[in-house]
């Protein structure tokens, strides 16, 4: 059962995150097509292949959202979808990508995140209602409305936070190990000019200097929202052969959504990452020692930590240790989050998931620059939705 | 900038109005043998059709906690540190709250924690608010 790894990621495009917007306001359709047309030309397929694509959203449009997008681009679509999946989607679009694909409805799928929310205003609509509930729903009926945003249970950090706290009391806690992680990764962002902390290295005392916003968690623990925007094009293997570059094959997926707010997790530190992760290797016929790099979901250090021990690449309470013992840049012995991750790349809001598999693509392409692991074929992606709530795990290799 | 207040809903009114009364009732599946929380119509997992409501004593254990050092969102922006805690009741079940009544530095994965009922007498709700349980 799974996939056969017929389909590939012939093309992306990642724009380089930013903190401010460099480019004029654009509305989401517009990006979604500025991008999709990246993604088209780096893997040099004729648009009029493609006849699938797969959404996060639209800023213009709530619902209809595939066929306002087939509309605005003058493609026909066999296959049309919105995933919902928080940090996830990006992940989870790629495997539907894959699947809708070697089902055989489509030749090739764009996936595309929109990652800038400097957006176009209206001079005769009053401005939107600024919102803080953020992936918390308060409207009513809502069981956040009601049982956690009243507490000012909400965002992302506070939940993250209850996670480590947990971690420490059941397995102990080492900040300059979580520090390290973020560390290693502004190493890789070094590397990587487009990343938007390149030439700002930092040590493991900067990270603990950096001031508490949620005990244990440091500011420099934590993403910062970027704009930009990313996206991939999956086609079958006729025209991955006859694309531009070397293809990257989706081996194997898994996916697992178990809560929405982690106060109702069965066991917190035990994350469906877990499951996601055993089901991708096992699809892909792959072993954890057959990966050459991974990109792991960053929204913080303690959500790598997790995802290394969930993943299977250490035991479960082992992760302080590990990343202690293990070089994570690019030239060490576990490449990890190879161009910065989120947290030093960049997040471009929606789109930072989409980073962790273009990171992929880089390395597997050979198109990761300085930051290029040697002889890179296995690639172990994740994505994270919500507080660790909902995950999917990718396997991508190279021929 | 005002604190959002829940409002009961026609499933979870007897929740609300327990707590009004300074008691706390939650639901629970005879056929699954399981407190239940938050209010549902079906029980989780089961979808068994059997909840009914029972008084605890809302005695439990900190689960988790955070400190907040930044205001999670701009109501909170007088409110920190905010001491954001999941309790796990005795019955099982968990919940998201506040802790009162307790500095940061005194705070304990695991530490057994009490009911403080928070009265809203203008919001006409009342807001269950967590504390230490200290030997006397």
């Amino acid at each position: 059962m799974g996939l056969r790894g017929e389909a590939a990621i012939v093309g992306f495009v990642e724009l380089p995150p930013t903190r401010r917007p460099t480019r004029p306001a654009m509305f989401t359709l517009d990006q979604w097509a500025t991008l999709a047309k990246a993604a088209i030309e780096d893997a040099g397929v004729d648009p009029t292949r493609v006849n699938g694509l797969v959404a996060s959203g639209l800023a213009e449009s709530e619902r209809f959202v595939p066929a306002t997008l087939s509309e605005y681009l003058g493609l026909p679509l066999n296959y049309g979808e919105v995933v919902d999946l928080g940090g996830a989607t990006s992940a989870g679009m790629v495997w539907r990508a894959a699947v809708a694909v070697e089902l055989g409805l489509c030749d090739a799928v764009l996936a595309v995140v929109p990652g800038s929310y400097h957006l176009p205003r209206s001079t005769r609509r009053p401005p939107a209602e600024p919102d803080y509930f953020g992936a918390s729903s308060n409207r009513y009926g809502s069981p956040q409305a009601e049982f956690e945003i009243p507490y000012g249970n909400l965002g992302q950090n506070a939940p993250y936070a209850q996670i480590a706290r947990r971690y420490a009391a059941e397995f102990g806690y080492d900040p300059r190990a979580t520090a390290k992680i973020a560390v290693d990764q502004r190493t890789n962002a070094c590397a990587t000019p487009e990343a938007v902390f390149h030439g700002q290295p930092i040590t493991v005392d900067d990270v603990l200097a950096s001031p508490i916003i949620a005990d244990p968690l440091h500011l420099l623990e934590m993403v910062m929202r970027c704009h930009g925007g990313a996206g991939v094009l999956v086609a079958n293997a006729d025209l991955a052969r006859r694309a531009r570059h070397r293809p990257v094959w989706i081996r194997g997926f898994g996916e697992r959504i178990a809560f929405k707010t982690p106060t109702y997790a069965e066991d917190l530190l035990r994350s469906p990452l877990a499951s996601a992760a055993e089901a991708a290797f096992r699809m892909a016929g792959v072993r954890r020692a057959d990966v050459d790099m991974a990109s792991i979901y960053d929204c913080y250090t303690i959500t790598v930590l997790m995802s290394l021990e969930d993943a299977g690449f250490c035991a479960k309470g082992e992760g302080m240790r590990w990343v202690t013992e293990h070089d994570l840049t690019f030239r060490g012995d576990f490449p990890l989050n190879t161009a910065g991750g989120q947290l030093s790349f960049g997040q471009a809001g929606m789109a930072g998931g989409m980073h962790h598999v273009c990171d992929a693509v880089r390395q597997l392409t050979g198109r990761a620059g300085r930051a290029q692991v040697a002889d890179c074929n296995t690639a172990f992606v994740s994505g994270t939705g919500g507080i660790m709530s909902e995950q999917v795990a990718l396997i991508l290799q190279g021929d | 900038m005002e604190k959002p207040l829940p409002e009961p809903t026609p499933v979870s009114a007897p929740f609300w109005a327990a707590l009004a009364e300074h008691r706390i009732r939650i639901q629970y599946s005879p056929s699954a043998g399981e407190y239940v929380f938050y209010p549902r119509l079906l029980a989780p997992r089961t979808l068994a059709d059997d909840l009914e409501w029972r008084e605890i004593s809302g005695l439990g254990t900190l689960y988790t906690y955070t400190v907040a050092e930044r205001p999670t969102a701009p109501p909170w922006a007088d409110s920190v540190p905010q001491l954001l805690a999941v309790v796990q009741w005795d019955e099982g079940p968990r919940f998201s709250t506040e802790l009162v009544n307790v500095e940061p530095a005194e705070l304990r994965v695991g530490m057994r924690v009490r009911p403080v009922f928070c009265d809203q007498p203008e919001a006409g709700i009342t807001l269950l608010r967590y504390e230490p349980v200290r030997d006397r």
